[in-house]
C-alpha cells in the first residue's frame, strides 16, 4: 500500500489517512458582495492538475492533525510534508 | 433467427467494412469537439443529423472509447432525485431505447430492472423520497421488501446474517445495462457516414483565445482554425479548459470495477448497495461486472489497486456468500470529473465559442444520448435547451447547485 509522511507520526499506509482536497488560498472579507465571486470559486473551482499538487490531508486513524502534501497526481510520489506555515519534510 | 443472418452466413467470407474513415486533418472546421467518448461522438452524431452541421472534427488523443466511454459498467437509470435530474436522464433512457435501431447497430440495451438495496432506516426514507419523486414525472420506480428482493433475485441473503441487513430497496423496472463500446462505435459510424471526420491519436496540445474569443485548436497534428470547440474529455476536461483560460469545479478520481469468470446465468436485474459500496451485474457471457466508489484522493493514474478489490470483494460477500471461490478475470479502472453536487457542468463558458459537456463523474454514460442532442442543439441555434440549464457552468456563482448526492454519490 501507498505511504504517506504524516508530520506528527512518521510514514503509515495512506488508508490511515483521509484526503481533503487540493490546497486552495482563502479569500478575504466574505461579507463584501463584490467579493462573492472569489468565494464560489474558492469554495467550488479547482486547478485539477495532472502533476505536482499542494493538497490536505488529515491523520484520521492517527493522531488527528492536519497537514499539507506536495504529491503527483499520476505518479502519486509524494514530494514533501509539512503543517500550514511549517517547514517541509525530506 | 432471420434470413437475412443466415443468407449473409451462407456467403464467402469478406473482410467487413471499416466502420468510419480517415481523413487528412484540415486547417478549419466550423465546429471541433475534443475528447471520443460516448459524449464527443453523440454531439457531432445529432449535429450532423438533425441539425445539418457536418464541418464537424472529433479529436481524440488515443482511440475512441479509450476514456471512461470503454471503461464504465455500462448501468443505464433514470431514478434520481432531483426533478431536473430525473427529466433530464428520463429523455436519455427513452433515446437509449430507440438507439439501436436509429444507429442500425445493436447495442444490446437489456433493461433488466434496477434495485437499488437499502440497509438502513435514512436510506429507506431515500428511496421513498425517490420513488414520490421519480412516480410524479411518471418514471417506473417503487419500493419493494426484502420478500420480494429475494424473488427477483433468489442467491441474495436477505436474512439478518449480514452486518447491515437488507430492509428493502428501489426497484425500477427500465433500468439495465447495454454494450457501451456499441454505443461509442454506432455513433462514429453513423456520424462518419454523415461526413463528420474522427481523427484519432489527435492530441489537443492548446486553444487559442483571441479577446476572449476561442479561434483555433493546437494539436500534435497542426493547427485548426475554429470558432467552436466543445469539451468532452470527461477526467481531463480540467486540463482542457485550463487551455482557453477556464477553471473548472472539477477533481479527476479513478474509478475501478472488474469482471469475474463467467458462471451460469444466474441474475438479471442490476444490484446496487449504497452501505455496502458495491454494485453487481452479470453479463450476457455470464461474467459478474461489479463496481464500487471512487479511489480515496484525486488522480490521473488508471492503476488497478489490491485495497479495491479485496475490499470490494468483502462487500459482495457479505450479501452473496456463494461467491466465495469466485475469481477474478480482469480488473482496471477508468478516471471520473467529479463535480460538487454530482451533477454535470453543460453549456457555454465565460470564454466565447468554447462549451463544456463535463462533469460526468461516475454516471455519465447514462447520458451520452441525450447530453449529445442537447449540446449540438445549443451549438446549432445558439440557444440553451431548457433541458440544461439547471446545469449551467453559472450555478456555481449563483448558488443553484443541484443537489443529486442522493441518488449519484455510490450508484452510477
Ligand atoms: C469504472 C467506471 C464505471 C462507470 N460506470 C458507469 C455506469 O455504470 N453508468 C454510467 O452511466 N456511467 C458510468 N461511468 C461514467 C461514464 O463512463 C462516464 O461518465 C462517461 O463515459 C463519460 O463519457 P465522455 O464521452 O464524456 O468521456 P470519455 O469517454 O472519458 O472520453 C473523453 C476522451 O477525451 C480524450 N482526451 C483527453 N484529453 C485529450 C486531449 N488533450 N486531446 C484529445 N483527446 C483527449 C480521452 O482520450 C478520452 O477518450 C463509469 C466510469 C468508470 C470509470
Ligand atoms: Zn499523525
Amino acid at each position: 500500500m501507498m505511504q504517506l509522511e504524516c508530520p506528527n507520526c512518521g510514514p503509515r499506509n495512506v488508508s490511515e489517512f483521509r484526503f481533503r482536497g487540493e490546497y486552495v488560498e482563502r479569500p478575504h472579507d466574505g461579507a463584501d458582495p463584490a467579493r462573492r465571486r472569489a468565494w464560489a470559486e474558492y469554495l467550488y473551482f479547482r486547478d485539477n492538475r495532472a502533476g505536482v499538487q499542494k493538497e490536505w490531508w488529515y491523520h484520521q486513524a492517527g493522531c488527528g492533525r492536519w497537514f499539507l502534501a506536495e504529491r503527483h497526481t499520476k505518479s502519486h510520489a509524494v514530494e514533501n510534508t509539512r503543517y500550514w506555515g511549517g517547514e517541509a519534510t525530506s | 433467427m432471420s434470413f437475412t443472418l443466415l443468407k449473409r452466413g451462407l456467403r464467402p467470407n469478406r473482410p467487413p467494412a471499416p466502420m468510419w474513415r480517415e481523413h487528412p486533418l484540415q486547417d478549419h472546421y466550423d465546429v471541433v469537439i475534443i475528447g471520443g467518448g460516448a459524449h464527443g461522438l453523440a454531439t457531432a452524431y445529432y449535429l450532423a443529423t438533425v441539425h445539418g452541421i457536418t464541418d464537424v472534427a472529433v479529436l481524440e488523443k488515443r482511440y475512441i472509447g479509450s476514456g471512461a466511454s470503454g471503461r464504465n459498467t455500462a448501468i443505464l437509470r433514470s431514478n434520481y432525485l432531483t426533478p431536473e435530474g430525473i427529466l433530464f436522464y428520463d429523455e436519455s433512457i427513452k433515446l437509449y431505447e430507440n438507439l439501436a435501431s436509429e444507429l442500425d447497430f445493436n447495442v444490446m440495451f437489456s433493461q433488466r430492472g434496477h434495485l437499488t438495496l437499502a440497509h438502513t432506516d435514512s436510506s429507506m426514507r431515500t428511496m421513498q423520497w425517490r420513488a414520490e419523486v421519480n412516480q410524479i414525472q411518471n418514471v417506473d420506480s417503487r419500493v419493494i421488501s426484502p420478500a420480494e428482493v429475494k424473488k427477483l433475485v433468489p442467491f441474495i441473503d436477505t436474512s439478518d446474517r449480514p452486518r447491515y441487513p437488507i430492509m428493502g430497496a428501489l426497484y425500477h423496472p427500465p433500468g439495465g445495462v447495454i454494450r457501451h463500446d456499441a454505443v461509442v462505435w454506432g455513433y462514429a459510424r453513423a456520424a462518419d457516414a454523415k461526413g463528420v471526420h474522427i481523427h484519432q491519436q489527435t492530441e489537443v496540445t492548446g486553444i487559442d483565445v483571441e479577446h476572449n474569443r476561442v479561434v483555433a485548436v493546437q494539436t500534435n497534428r497542426g493547427r485548426i482554425a475554429t470558432g467552436t470547440v466543445l469539451n468532452a474529455t470527461a477526467g481531463w476536461c480540467s486540463l482542457i479548459a485550463a487551455m482557453a483560460g477556464v477553471r473548472l469545479p472539477v477533481e479527476t478520481r479513478p474509478l475501478q470495477a472488474c469482471v469475474t469468470e463467467p458462471l451460469k446465468p444466474f441474475l438479471d436485474t442490476v444490484i446496487v448497495s449504497g452501505t455496502f459500496h458495491f454494485y453487481l451485474s452479470q453479463s450476457d457471457r455470464g461474467e459478474l461486472v461489479m463496481g464500487a466508489s471512487v479511489n480515496p484522493f484525486a488522480s490521473y493514474s488508471t492503476d488497478a489497486t489490491l485495497d479495491f478489490a479485496e475490499a470490494l470483494a468483502g462487500h459482495v460477500l457479505e450479501l452473496f456468500p456463494s461467491l466465495a471461490k469466485v475469481r477474478l478475470l480482469r480488473h482496471w479502472a477508468g478516471l471520473c470529473d467529479m463535480t460538487p453536487d454530482f451533477s454535470p457542468i453543460m453549456g457555454t463558458t465565460p470564454v466565447d465559442g468554447f462549451l463544456v459537456d463535463v462533469g460526468w463523474g461516475t454516471y455519465g454514460f447514462k447520458a451520452a444520448p441525450v447530453s449529445g442532442k442537447r449540446m449540438a442543439e445549443l451549438i446549432a441555434t445558439n440557444r440553451t435547451p431548457e433541458l440544461i440549464a439547471p446545469f449551467a457552468y453559472d450555478r456555481f456563482f449563483t448558488g443553484q447547485i443541484v443537489g443529486e448526492k442522493g441518488a449519484a454519490a455510490v450508484t452510477n
